[in-house]
């Protein structure tokens, strides 16, 4: 198989409410723009909110399986620190990794009946090196005066991953996917996040 | 042009292209999004939830006997419901083309159990498709209308979660109408009034049908050869084979898109073409058993593939490839780190419902929603849940074998949607048979669980427009039930009091939440039903004795912490309340011994 014609593996992982969907559906308009087969599966829960969100993003020449296979995750795109850790086996040895650092406690922790995983930074950093890169996506998005752009924020600072993909087709994915009132706001999102890192 | 979708909306997508004028639904996983993508996208076809599977079949057969084209879209469970309807439907045949789309949950990613809906095809005699992608539902939607119009017969399509909830490209086209006329005739009675003098011709007619969809199922490129090694070749259809081009791109396929009737003149010549030919399916050895029967010998099947949960590329390859198959390195174990199970919402009006009963020691008959999440620790206090409706029938069954002695001890508690759904039946049983059980219908005025769906409760149609809202009060009157009791949820004492004279009452009794709408309902104004927007512990009066977190809500938590109270009684820690997340529904302030939760400031 040549190289361009390998199936490209992104998981996404979060909580509900933090805006993974969002991300994952920008990074489809962008792909496919960029001339990609494209296939995401999410896990939907139910309709509450606060349980874990993970989305299977997979691009390349053609794409079969809409789920990624156990341990070939390319990159993993996390929005907070224990559903990253959660995760961790997914990713292949050389995968690249991005952590957005914030903490949302789940319900055993609050209750006092588990402790909260603490180095997670570390335990990436042990296994994947210099490929692990953590961002405070949340202080960004604080910055920017709106706490709900932290995921476009991460999908800036993921986009930095794929040079060869025109920074207009993410600008055009968030112009088509969000009300126009919330353009601006996001399209600086996405620029302070490319920034960041 | 090419466009990302879902592989529900392709569904829609394809059933508008193909002319469709009349959809029906019931909600659930993974199908609801059908149904609410024809209403949001596709003015020209009339779209409805309906109160259950069962109508919605018979709403689309309706349709399809006047004509139109027309479909119903449910999960699998939704099918059992339905099935009388379908079973003879394959009888009469349709006239309008009729499908009917079939989503099943292998691994119970949301469900009451894992069934695998090809069996229906085989028990119905009706043929089913099965797509793989988005692209497929899209082409095997519009393919079921035709295939229906041409055997004259109702179609399944069968998706699964993967599916079902999976985005990719899909190519798009115009919307064509049907040339069939629209209109009734009295004169095909003996084709639509299933009498034994009519069944019997057209049970004949049915298997000449099914002879003619064996001869299409060779020639149609639903099915599809792709011959590459000659040594091993696999049988596949929907997710599975997916899974397994992935993992085994170098071998040959039999991919089924047709996954009933099969098409055995292709299986032959596949069995021809390779020397060792797996067979490759999610849940029953459905293919399996029908090919084995046929008499080849198989390679592997079911002896390598499990029968049950989903499959994955690796669960594929694990087992084809034996202790050949490389796992990946565990760099944690995902069993050490903390889970984050679904809870109900902050303020949800179940929360307090389910911490009543629990006080009062009730059995709780449940049924199926958002309320079933009461099962959880630290609530529990929900000790069934079988298929929607059933805690009614089950609750009188309980009582009338254990007598008086049952009194005051159980209660069956069901969601408004499911209560229309099948919940009907068994109370109108209640007040007939002479029983003495209560049923509490928690009124939210939505179908919370599956995504808000309107029904006909709520005042609204699929669409948004105003609608007839069904009296639950005067549909227990009607039914015979003579108690019938409000009780406002987020009163715990209240709540308590009437459900115990209820449940001791030696008569059948119904109680309706009032006022409490799914914090999720914005239209509804959830939370302007509380006094406070927000509540916290004072730390002055707070015991930590951890009564608070007894009713498992998500904004409050425990803070470790060696401490006394203002007037110095000694404690390990105290409550926490998340202003971001409390609603001020006040639940935790009744339970509260020492009156440490106080309102707050937002
Ligand atoms: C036969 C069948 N059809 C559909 C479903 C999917 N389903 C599960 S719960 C539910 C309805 C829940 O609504 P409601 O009873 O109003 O309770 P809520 O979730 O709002 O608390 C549905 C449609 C199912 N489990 N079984
Ligand atoms: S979605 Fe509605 S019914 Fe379901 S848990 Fe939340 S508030 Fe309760
Ligand atoms: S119930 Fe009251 S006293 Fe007990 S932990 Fe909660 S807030 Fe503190």
């Amino acid at each position: 198989m040549k190289k361009d014609e390998k199936t490209t593996n992104i998981f996404l992982s979060g909580v509900g409410g933090q805006g993974a969907i969002l991300a994952s559906n920008i990074l489809g308009e962008v792909f496919i723009r960029a001339g990609y087969d494209v296939k995401k599966a999410e896990v939907h829960g139910m309709a509450q909110r606060g349980g874990d969100v993970t989305t299977h993003f997979r691009f390349g020449k053609k794409v079969y399986s809409p789920i990624i296979k156990y341990g070939d995750v390319d990159y993993l795109l996390s929005f907070e620190l224990l559903e990253a850790l959660r995760y961790i086996n997914w990713v292949k040895p050389d995968g690249k990794i991005v952590i957005n650092t914030q903490e949302i406690l789940p319900p055993s922790v609050s209750l006092g009946q588990m402790q909260y995983p603490k180095g997670v930074e570390d335990t990436f950093k042990k296994y994947f090196k210099n490929n692990v890169h953590v961002i405070n996506g949340m202080g960004i998005a604080k910055d920017l005066g709106n706490l709900q752009a932290q995921n476009v924020v991460l999908v800036g600072a993921f986009s930095n991953f794929f040079p060869k993909i025109k920074e207009a087709y993410f600008i055009d994915a968030i112009k088509k996917l969000l009300a126009p009132k919330l353009h601006d706001l996001n399209i600086k999102a996405f620029e302070a996040g490319r920034k960041a890192l | 042009m090419k466009e990302i979708m879902q592989g529900n909306a392709a569904i829609a997508r394809g059933a508008w292209e193909a002319g469709v004028k009349v959809a029906a639904a019931y909600p659930g996983t993974p199908s609801s999004e059908i149904l609410k993508d024809v209403a949001d996208n596709y003015p020209e076809i009339y779209a409805e939830w309906s109160p259950n599977e069962m109508v919605a079949v018979q709403v689309a057969a309706g349709a399809a006997l006047a004509g139109a084209r027309a479909m119903a879209s449910m999960k699998h469970v939704g099918m059992n419901v339905a099935s009388d309807a379908l079973m003879t439907l394959a009888y009469t045949g349709i006239k309008g083309g009729l499908m009917i789309v079939v989503a099943d949950d292998p691994n119970v990613h949301s469900s009451q159990n894992e069934q695998d809906s090809r069996n229906w095809a085989r028990f119905g005699k009706v043929p089913m498709l099965e797509p793989g992608d988005a692209q497929e539902c899209y082409e095997f939607t519009k393919a079921s209308f035709d295939i229906s119009e041409k055997f004259d017969t109702p179609v399944l399509l069968r998706t699964v979660t993967r599916i079902a909830h999976a985005d990719s490209l899909v190519q798009t086209g115009k919307r064509v109408e049907s040339k069939m006329p629209l209109g009734l005739d009295p004169k095909e009675a003996p084709k639509y009034v299933m009498v034994p003098a009519h069944v019997r011709p057209r049970r004949k007619a049915v298997e000449e049908r099914m002879r003619k969809l064996e001869a299409f199922a060779d020639k149609t490129k639903l099915n599809k050869m792709e011959i590459n090694s000659k040594s091993v070749g696999i049988i596949a259809s929907g997710s599975a084979y997916m899974y397994a081009k992935e993992v085994f791109p170098e071998y040959s396929f039999l991919k089924l898109g047709m996954v009933w009737p099969l098409p055995k003149k292709m299986i032959a010549d596949f069995f021809k073409q390779v020397k060792k030919v797996m067979i490759i399916e999610e849940l029953d050895p459905f293919f399996e058993t029908e090919i084995k029967a046929m008499g080849y010998k198989i390679f592997h099947g079911k002896d390598i593939i499990p029968n049950m949960y989903e499959l994955s590329p690796e669960i594929v390859e694990q087992a084809v490839k034996g202790k050949a198959y490389k796992a990946p390195k565990v760099r944690v174990k995902p069993e050490d780190l903390p889970r984050r199970p679904p809870n109900l919402c902050a303020g949800c009006s179940h929360r307090p419902l389910f911490y009543a009963l629990k006080k009062l020691g009730a059995f709780v008959f449940g049924d199926i929603g958002c309320y079933t999440l009461a099962v959880a620790p630290p609530i529990s206090a929900l000790h069934t849940t079988i298929c929607m409706g059933a805690g009614g029938g089950m609750v009188h069954g309980a009582m009338k074998a254990m007598g008086k002695d049952a009194l005051g001890k159980m209660v069956a508690v069901l969601g408004d949607s499911t209560f229309l759904h099948s919940g009907l039946a068994p109370l109108m049983n209640a007040g007939y048979n002479k029983g003495n059980s209560t049923t509490i219908v928690l009124d939210n005025r939505i179908t919370g669980m599956t995504g808000h769906q309107e029904h006909a409760g709520t005042g609204f149609t699929v669409r948004g427009e105003l609608a007839n809202q069904v009296d639950y009060a005067q549909i227990g009157k009607a039914l015979g039930i003579k108690n019938i009791r409000y009780v406002d949820p987020y009163n715990i004492k209240e709540t308590m009091e009437v459900v115990k004279e209820e449940m001791n009452r030696d008569e059948a009794s119904l109680i309706l939440c009032k006022d409490s709408p799914c914090m999720l309902l914005r239209r509804a104004k959830p939370l302007e039903r509380f006094k406070n927007p927000l509540y916290a512990v004072n730390m002055d009066k707070c015991r930590g004795c951890k009564m608070c977190l007894e009713i498992n809500c998500p904004a409050i938590s425990w803070r470790e912490g060696a401490g006394q109270t203002k007037d110095g009684q000694k404690r390990k820690g105290t409550a926490y309340i998340n202003p971001d997340q409390c609603v001020g529904c006040e639940v935790c302030v009744q339970v509260c011994k020492f009156d440490a939760i106080e309102p707050a400031k937002k």
